[in-house]
């Protein structure tokens, strides 16, 4: 269950060695944005040994590594790929090709170092208007493509839009994403909010990126991530309706009834998928939800 | 009659002060106290010598106290804090006689049972009339709270109030009064308010410092001791302070009211008073103007002295009735003695301060502090210095997890079946070994520089000079 991605900066030894307290399900290592070019070098290492080093528990590492226009990008994929993070973060994704490219070279890294090919996952990073108008060939083009991840600071840039909290600007690719990913049967990550102090407009933007199909958020503060996790958890009701779904399928089948209903509604297949997923979830966070 | 002296020189004559008599002092002006430096220098102006300064604490603004010691003006220091630079002076072995440390409690047990005896008492005072009537509430020098004061000027032979800010006789409230006060002189200023007291005291964003916050605000809850009546004390940085942010909304939600908020008092603190999440703040000293101006306005917002605020040899003291009381760490061994007198290189950087006090006088005490600072552990095999003897800690809180003290077989109980990471204070050591490495042993093996005595007068350890 991957809910809230923490971004730590690849260049801070105190953050990174703190990286996995704060509760979120997976950190972000970076290596792109937060790391100037002539620090490039030094939180690669200091990545690299941190991921060697340090034990993060439950907490799944994703690495975030620059993108390939860029001379670093080999460089990234050669240290960090044979440590088998999670994922790895290719960033302004513009199309599949970009993703065959990066496949490329794990594939020869994992060769050279003993490791199944395709063991290592992508989740790559769309914030170009590009990448997002293929989003849904992106999202196929490669057996480690696992998730879908929205940037929408560069995206907007890029589309000539003017950046709000309202975030009216993103609607679209916001839609776009989750509907590529789903359609491509993988999981997809919602831009992070990026007001530190204002926790109201955070649970708002969470909420409305939960109800409209993402996965998850990413963070890059750890004051969000448990307000992320908790709208991103199945609430207490979510688990008793669903268990009341499965409750009254059972007793349907015990039944002989072909159809069954619940509050007065019928409990169709989406129904029913839903309220396994929901127990499942329920059962990973151990939120209770019993029923099988 | 008039207790009004033209100046400190006639003041310091007019108190009959000797050579090796002591002279005491309060902390209320912090940092940016100028009276303490302006006595001395009128002191050694006057050639007396071998004196022995009594103060509450000592800060950086204290550093001319260096050459006092150099040029035999002041040959002992005995105290309840110390920082600074006259810190370094003397862990680097400044003076021939020890300092002698004790807590805000010991002290005026000390003061009070006569085991201090006090000559002359200097009292700045942020207000004061001419028969010496004072208080820390009003004038260009506010401080709030006059706590650690009372004690000295109930006891001295001889108390000098010092002030820059002259009021119409009778002045009210009154902190010290004119029962107590043999002089008064006015000088231009008393301190530097910057150094006095922060505007704002400001909560942490380090995210590692929130985290241990949570954690200890979450075994709060587990202790039990989260209910109508509860009476709490938190430090005023880091991670001890923003145990109070997790802490308010859980108090809304259980609908309950604190008794009293205790110690020095910050704008957190007011903040909950004024949303009636306590009934009463009882202060022995403001760390920030919000309150000072609660203090001065608010009715429920009470002075009390450092006699009452935790004192041994009281009847009973405000300790005696804390529950929960959250305090910092410079190092902390595995049998939970703490220290909070020197750095992991044996310099002074602090003292106990209400430290061991509170943690006597709380049901539940609570030690937050991060697994490490920068490559040091801070769960060490032996502390260098016990300030706070280990049987009155009850619980370690890090960021990497919580070590209850097994002495405490209900706190164990409760904690461990809360959900929270519980771990062995032994396992928490290894796990700070496995990121920092086992550090070296910096052991300082000079002579005696400091006897720390615990609040019944015992002297718990001694700190050695560095050099």
């Amino acid at each position: 269950m991957r809910r809230t991605m923490l971004f730590i900066p690849g260049n801070s030894p105190a953050m990174l060695l703190n990286a996995d307290i704060h509760q979120s399900d997976a950190v972000i290592l970076d290596l792109e944005d937060a790391v100037a070019p002539g620090e490039k070098d030094a939180a690669r290492m200091l990545v690299r040994n941190a991921i060697q080093s340090l034990d993060y528990g439950k907490t799944e590492i994703i690495v975030r590594v620059n993108p390939l226009d860029t001379d670093y990008i080999r460089g990234d994929l050669e240290a960090i790929v044979p440590l088998k993070p999670d994922l790895i973060m290719p960033t302004k994704v513009s199309d599949a090709e970009y993703i065959h490219q990066v496949d490329q070279m794990m594939n020869e890294i994992e060769e050279k170092h003993g490791i199944p090919v395709g063991t290592v996952g992508l989740i790559p990073l769309l914030e170009t208007a590009e990448g997002i108008e293929n989003a849904y060939s992106i999202a196929k083009s490669s057996k480690r493509v696992k998730a879908l991840f929205l940037g929408a600071e560069d995206l907007s840039t890029d589309l000539q839009a003017i950046r709000s909290k309202k975030s009216d600007e993103i609607l679209y690719a916001r839609g776009r994403i989750v509907l590529a990913a789903r359609a491509a049967g993988v999981e997809v990550y919602d831009t992070p909010f990026t007001d530190v102090n204002d926790d109201e407009g955070l649970l708002q933007d969470a909420t409305f990126a939960r109800s409209i199909g993402f996965t998850g958020k990413a963070s890059i503060s750890p004051r969000h991530v448990s307000a992320i996790n908790e709208v991103f958890s199945p609430s207490l009701e979510d688990i008793t309706y669903a268990q009341e779904v499965m409750e009254a399928i059972e007793e349907g089948k015990r039944q002989g009834k072909g159809a069954v209903s619940l509050r007065g509604k019928m409990i169709d297949k989406p129904i029913v998928d839903r309220a396994r997923k929901v127990l499942e979830a329920a059962r990973e966070l151990g939120l209770g939800g019993t029923h099988e | 009659m008039s207790k009004m002296i033209q100046n400190l020189g006639d003041a310091i004559k007019a108190s009959g002060l000797k050579d090796g008599m002591t002279i005491s002092f309060h902390h209320h002006l912090r940092n940016g106290d100028f009276v303490l430096n302006m006595v001395l220098e009128e002191i050694a102006k006057l050639g007396l010598k071998d004196l022995t300064v009594q103060a509450s604490s000592l800060f950086d603004c204290h550093a001319p106290l260096i050459d006092h010691i150099k040029s035999g003006v002041v040959t002992g220091i005995e105290t309840n804090y110390m920082t600074g630079r006259l810190a370094k002076a003397v862990s680097e072995g400044l003076l021939k006689k020890p300092v002698r440390f004790r807590s805000h409690g010991g002290r005026p047990a000390a003061i009070d049972t006569g085991r201090v005896h006090i000559d002359v008492a200097f009292v700045a005072a942020p207000a004061a009339d001419r028969m010496g009537n004072a208080n820390g509430v009003s004038g260009p020098s506010a401080c709030g709270s006059l706590g650690y004061a009372i004690p000295d000027s109930r006891r001295a032979d001889k108390v000098v109030i010092v002030t820059d800010y002259l009021c119409d006789y009778p002045l009210f409230p009154c902190s010290i009064e004119e029962t107590d006060v043999d002089f008064v002189v006015k000088v231009d200023r008393i301190g530097d308010p910057k150094g006095i007291v922060s505007g704002t005291t400001q909560m942490t964003r380090d995210p590692v410092a929130l985290t241990i916050a949570r954690y200890a605000a979450d075994v709060i809850s587990a202790s039990g001791l989260l209910k109508e009546g509860f009476s709490f004390q938190t430090g005023a940085g880091g991670a001890s302070l923003a145990v109070t942010k997790y802490l308010e909304p859980m108090i809304q939600k259980l609908g309950v009211q604190g008794s009293f908020g205790l110690g020095g008092i910050t704008g957190y603190l007011v903040d909950m008073l004024e949303k009636g999440y306590f009934r009463e703040l009882m202060d022995v000293q403001c760390f920030d103007l919000k309150a000072v101006e609660s203090i001065r306005t608010n009715p429920n917002h009470h002075e009390v002295s450092a006699t009452r605020y935790a004192s041994p040899a009281a009847k009973t003291s405000c300790v005696d009735s804390l529950d929960v009381v959250v305090l910092g760490a410079t190092q902390i061994d595995t049998d939970f003695n703490v220290n909070v007198h020197t750095d992991s290189n044996g310099y002074i950087t602090g003292g106990s301060g209400g430290h061991s006090d509170t943690a006597a006088g709380a049901k539940l005490t609570m030690i937050v502090a991060p697994l490490f600072r920068a490559r040091l552990p801070i769960v060490v095999n032996k502390v260098l210095c016990k300030s706070t003897p280990g049987h009155t800690v009850d619980v370690l809180v890090t960021q990497r997890g919580v070590a209850v003290n097994p002495q405490n077989k209900d706190l164990y109980a409760a904690i461990k079946s809360s959900g929270l990471p519980m771990t062995d204070i032994h396992d928490l050591k290894n796990m700070a070994e496995a990121y920092t490495g086992a550090p070296g042993g910096t052991v300082p093996q000079g002579r005696i520089v400091a006897d720390v005595e615990y609040r019944d007068g015992s002297i718990i350890d001694h700190i050695r000079c560095v050099k």
